[in-house]
């Protein structure tokens, strides 16, 4: 069974690194990008699939690392005292000291991933070790990415506006648009991806990842045992901060531009069908959920746009209602030895512990009275 | 204008800032207090009460159209409402995130349902003879101040909505039912409460009050398809403030951040004030986690 399972990833990833000979160059830099997001979507299985720790606001991060790696582009790109151009369309005279941080790619690419890090363990510090969480935390992290992108659009002078940044040349002395360089970004990237997913399947399976599990499954108990609840979701939010840095800042380089329209509400929200219509607790269906939802949304938003919000809205009404366990759950329905009856019975006892359905009484009701999620 | 009549006048714009939010965050508030859900399409049923007023001006004339307006508002939102309970949030229950993003989903359809229907441009409702012009103030400090008939009347219409809650809430028998189960789902279930009824009014009552906020909301902005988007984020944080399904803790919270959002805005600008509200309101669960006013009760909560 292992072997099976390390053999099909194995030509999974073969197949993907062989994509460049065989995918067109315009469906190859969409795959690029889609792999470059799906590793944010990897974060989202940490922390949402197996923390239960809902963001709706993964954008900001993903935005975070996108800027980071965006200002570093622009500032190279420049000739030695040379300003970007839109911040001499906004009438500034110098370039802002926080944008110059940047200038030194190492720092740069230090702080794709430590910016957005710091970020999320803040915010979620603040509100985590207050016992705060759930559909609170995930209100706030959606105010959060609304925040952020009217920030981003009302200081034009600083971030470009709307508009966002673009017009990038080259990172670390390789041209942007040479063909081989865009092949080996797409390498890159898979690598990323790949790197990603193994520190993501390790993590879960330590006891760091179980404790996780069981503070989703049921967060007091957890405490009744002794464990402060806390730092174990605030590290988790860290590490899916981090990933949606690290996809922040590849996504920026395949499409050449990062805007706020890319980090909002809407987009962030996004971020979480992926990982639903792929199986929110699994990585590879987080991962195949990606490419599937983003190629759907390209190849139904050119033939027919204003088609896309129905089928999106009806994916997520339909994956919540019938398929929680999104495309993995299916898997698991066809797993040999396992009846369908046991999965279904699953399902009966996931929704109980609320306290709200009939199905099946909680194992403990005394304790889980009137708990929520 | 003097400085005195220029805060007076960022003050009542604050009022009549919460006043909206606080219609649309009410029926938010009631449905989460007692059934523990939130509702991601909340704002799509103040954009469905919008352009049914629009319609019913478009149809009726005469200084009663807009009353009429009002009403089919809120019948018609109620009445989208108590389908997308019994169709959707009903089956999800004990299941908060998913809820949150299956309403999205309806949500995002609504949306595109109303910008294939009336278009992406907003559609404008304008405000009776009897709600346009102005109360101005002729002297003394605060000379040139001037209140819109407009606001006052939805600044009005709140206070009659919120009272009239109270005191379905306080006085009737569903008014009953409905604090049995908020405080205590099981104990009421095991009094032969029909709690699904219950929280089929709820929901109801709730979509119907966001219909009547998008019908005022008609009357000073035009109604778009994203106009509930707009609103509905600070609607959540204003519940977030208030604290689990309390009337008294939404109404506070509502004053609390449209009065702040319209202060912050005299000093900086508006995305700063976003900012700063979103900072406000994490400083504030530092010290009260569970809002102004807290529910108390000796059943172990996981939030």
């Amino acid at each position: 069974m292992r072997i099976a399972k390390g053999l099909s990833y194995a030509v999974l990833v073969a197949l993907l690194g062989a994509a460049p000979y065989f995918l067109s160059s315009y469906h190859l830099s969409l795959l690029g990008r889609f792999l470059a997001l799906s590793i944010l979507a990897l974060g989202l299985v940490l922390a949402w699939g197996r923390g239960g720790i809902l963001s709706l606001g993964q954008g900001v991060f993903f935005g975070l690392g996108g800027y980071v790696l965006a200002m570093h582009l622009k500032l190279v790109a420049l000739s030695p005292g040379d300003l970007p151009d839109f911040m001499t369309w906004s009438g500034l005279d110098h370039v802002p000291w926080w944008w110059n941080i940047f200038r030194h790619a190492g720092v740069a690419f230090a702080a794709m991933v430590i910016v957005p890090t710091l970020a999320a363990a803040a915010l979620a510090w603040l509100v985590f070790h207050r016992r705060v969480g759930g559909v609170y935390f995930a209100l706030i992290t959606q105010a959060l990415a609304l925040a952020f992108a009217t920030l981003l659009i009302s200081q034009q002078p600083y971030t470009g506006g709307f508009n966002g940044l673009t017009d990038f040349s080259t990172l670390l002395g390789f041209e942007l648009n040479d063909p081989a360089v865009q092949r080996g970004l797409y390498w890159a990237t898979l690598a990323v991806l790949a790197l990603s997913f193994v520190f993501a399947q390790w993590l879960a399976s330590t006891n760091f990842g179980r404790i996780l599990q069981a503070i989703r499954d049921g967060e007091n108990r957890i405490r009744f045992l002794g464990y402060n609840p806390a730092p174990f979701k605030i590290v988790v939010f860290a590490v899916a901060a981090a990933y949606a840095g690290v996809a922040g800042a590849l996504f920026t380089l395949h499409v050449g531009v990062i805007s706020p329209a890319m980090i909002g509400v809407v987009a962030s929200i996004e971020m979480v069908i992926w990982v639903a219509i792929g199986g929110r607790s699994s990585l590879l269906g987080a991962v195949l959920g990606t490419l599937l939802v983003n190629f759907g949304k390209d190849w139904i938003s050119s033939a027919m746009p204003e088609l896309w919000l129905f089928v999106m809205g009806s994916l997520f009404v339909g994956v919540v209602m019938i398929l929680p366990q999104g495309l993995s759950g299916l898997h698991a329905l066809s797993r040999p030895g396992k009846p369908l009856l046991a999965r279904f019975r699953s399902r009966a006892t996931y929704a109980t512990p609320h306290g709200h359905t009939k199905k099946k009484p909680s194992p403990a009701p005394a304790l889980e009275a009137g708990g929520a999620e | 204008m003097g400085d005195l009549s220029v805060i007076a006048g960022q003050l009542f714009n604050g009022i009549s800032v919460a006043s909206i939010l606080l219609l649309a965050a009410l029926g938010l508030a009631l449905s989460f207090g007692v059934m523990n859900v939130i509702n991601m399409a909340h704002g799509e049923m103040l954009m469905v009460g919008g352009y049914l007023s629009y319609m019913v001006c478009q149809v009726v004339h005469g200084p009663a159209a807009f009353v009429c307006a009002l009403m089919v508002a809120f019948l018609g939102s109620a009445l989208l409402g108590g389908l997308l309970e019994l169709t959707v949030v009903r089956r999800l229950y004990g299941r908060p995130l998913d809820t949150l993003l299956a309403t999205w989903g309806v949500g995002l359809i609504l949306q595109q349902g109303a910008r294939s229907l009336f278009g992406a441009i907003g559609v404008e409702v304008t405000a009776p003879r009897w709600l346009s012009g102005s109360f101005t103030v002729e002297s003394g400090r605060l000379a040139g101040l001037s209140f819109p008939h407009v606001r006052l009347f939805i600044i009005a219409l709140t206070v009659l909505v919120l009272g009239l809650v109270a005191v379905f809430i306080a006085r009737t028998q569903w008014g009953l039912l409905l604090r049995a189960v908020h405080q205590n789902r099981e104990i009421a279930e095991a009094h032969g409460v029909n709690t699904r009824r219950v929280d089929l009014v709820v929901f109801a009552l709730g979509t119907g009050i966001a219909g009547l906020a998008g019908s005022a909301l008609a009357l000073i902005s035009p109604v778009t398809p994203t106009v509930g988007q707009s609103y509905i984020v600070y609607a959540f944080l204003v519940v977030i403030v208030g604290g689990l399904g309390s009337l008294t803790g939404t109404a506070l919270a509502a004053l609390l951040v449209g009065i702040f959002s319209s202060a912050v805005q005299l000093f900086t600008s508006v995305s700063f004030a976003d900012v700063l509200l979103l900072v406000m309101v994490v400083v504030f669960i530092q010290f009260r986690p569970k809002g102004i006013v807290v529910r108390r009760n000796r059943a172990l909560e996981e939030t």
